[in-house]
């Protein structure tokens, strides 16, 4: 397990994304979908630490892996 | 493309001749999965002989199941495929998708269908129709209650209320169903004739295509409406409309069905949820997971690509047992049992990768209010036959009750 203090970064990609909605679900305070496509819109790229195990849980629960956790130097947007 | 056993480093396990797709479900529970299919969990992806012959696959275990899923390498052109089991009169070679059936294409003809409709999925969308959902199940149950004290649940609860809303959403008149209704069932019926299924399937075209006319002529506020503005012929509208339409029809309809028949069967998970409604949401999730309703996946390699140890070619086809998946305690210990405190997120009732369900979190909603609010309406609701008589829709894609006897006291 990880250090939850650690700086968590996600990413977003929405050439990925498959629209499924379940990081939206599972994080809303993190992930939203956009009206339009109903793609990922990644709200707080850093969430805060009580978001983080939600976060995490999204990423594996994405069907499309369109959402990721980056190592905390990584320069990914 | 053929496929020598005898070269493959792959028959050791396979030595016998491989299994067909078990498909009987003869343990006596309704709710569990053929026993061959479950047995197995220390095998999660098996050599399995398809109804031409073919050599190809079964997939039972969750993480290898996860795996082919999200694998574009593996196709979902129903072309590429060998049927799992025999349709009486189709032919061996499947032809490709109708127009605007996404589930049958890949990237990127899929990616073009599926863009046009996640933004109408939405969480946030869906979450907005809970209102409009709530409304529905009151009036069902409304008119539950005057009939009874008897109801076949099914005709009275478990298909209007996904009905009502799938219509509504799409702009379909529900006062047209039987128009639909019986083909979406011959659709799916695994016993229909491939002659039948056809001719099911062009008057439920043959419908929605009027109705696409109808709405480019006069734009209602609904779903197929919108999507007259886009860059979609007729023909894909009418195609994507029916799947849709088919999809909204026959899926939560059984959940609905078989769930409450499965916590009639549970009374103490019942007497859980009863007692605490704010586990409705994991409830719905663990009934997901314990029925799997829609199953299996069919998928095409189109490379060779590894999985779960074991080599597969391009060309073979892989059943993918979603019920199995879902039952594999490597991921769900003591998954046969229904138990919902259970977190049973990470289920692939739904599918997985870019074809996961698109109607799933309205799936969600209408479960989520659906469930509680016949308990609560019901406080004393059972069945009103045995429970081995209940009859079940055993050779259809879309498995669940065919009706769900059940009283009540009146108060
Ligand atoms: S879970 Fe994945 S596929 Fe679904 S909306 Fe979120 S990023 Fe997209």
């Amino acid at each position: 397990m990880s250090d939850p203090r650690q700086p968590l970064r996600l990413s977003a990609d929405r050439d990925r994304c498959a629209g499924a909605g379940m990081c939206a679900l599972t994080a809303p305070e993190v992930f939203d979908q956009d009206d339009e496509e109903g793609l990922v819109v990644l709200l707080h790229p850093v969430p805060a630490p009580e978001h983080q195990a939600a976060a995490r849980m999204a990423v594996g629960l994405c069907p499309a892996g369109a959402i990721a956790l980056d190592s905390p130097d990584s320069t990914a947007p | 493309m053929s496929y020598d056993p005898t070269a493959a480093d792959t028959t050791a396990a396979t030595a016998e001749e491989p299994p067909t797709l078990p498909t009987d479900r003869h343990t006596g529970c309704p709710f569990d999965p053929p026993a061959e299919l479950t047995a197995l969990s220390d095998q999660p992806l098996r050599r399995m002989r398809y109804a031409d012959g073919h050599l190809g696959w079964l997939a039972t275990g969750h993480a290898a199941a996860r795996a082919i899923l999200a694998d574009p390498r593996f196709s979902s052109r129903y072309e590429l495929m060998h049927l799992p089991v025999p349709i009486a009169g189709m032919s061996q070679e499947l032809p490709p998708a109708p127009v605007g059936d996404l589930t049958g294409l890949d990237a990127p003809e899929h990616t073009r269908y599926r863009r046009l409709l996640t933004g109408k999925f939405t969480v946030r969308r869906m979450r907005q129709l809970t209102e409009r959902v709530e409304g529905l199940t009151t009036e069902c149950l409304d008119a539950m209650e005057q009939a009874g004290p008897t109801a076949d649940l099914v005709e009275a609860f478990a298909q209007p209320v996904p009905a009502l809303m799938i219509c509504e959403l799409l702009g379909v008149p529900y006062a047209d169903r039987e128009r639909f209704q019986s083909q979406v069932a011959t659709v799916f019926d695994q016993t229909a004739e491939a002659e039948a299924k056809g001719e099911a399937y062009t008057a439920l075209l043959q419908y929605l295509n009027e109705l696409v006319l109808a709405k480019r002529a006069e734009p209602t506020d609904d779903l197929l409406s919108d999507l007259t503005t886009s860059d979609l012929t007729d023909e894909e509208l009418a195609g994507i409309g029916g799947l849709l339409l088919a999809a909204g029809l026959d899926t939560t309809a059984n959940m609905l069905g078989l769930g409450t028949f499965a916590l009639l069967s549970n009374p103490d998970q019942l007497q859980t949820l009863r007692a605490d409604p704010g586990l409705a949401e994991q409830t719905v999730e663990e009934l997901l997971r314990y029925l799997s309703v829609a199953d299996p996946i069919p998928r095409a390699a189109l490379e060779d690509v590894e999985v779960a140890g074991q080599l597969v070619r391009a060309g073979e086809t892989v059943t993918v047992s979603v019920q199995a998946a879902n039952r594999d305690p490597h991921r769900f210990p003591d998954p046969d049992r229904l138990d919902i405190h259970r977190k049973a997120t990470g289920h692939l009732a739904f599918g997985h990768g870019a074809h996961q369900c698109l109607g799933q979190q309205l799936a969600r909603v209408e479960m989520t209010v659906a469930f509680p609010a016949l308990f609560a309406r019901f406080p004393t609701l059972r069945l009103a036959v045995p429970p081995q008589e209940v009859p079940l829709r055993e050779r259809s894609n879309i498995y669940g009750v065919i009706s769900l006897p059940v009283t009540w006291d009146e108060e």
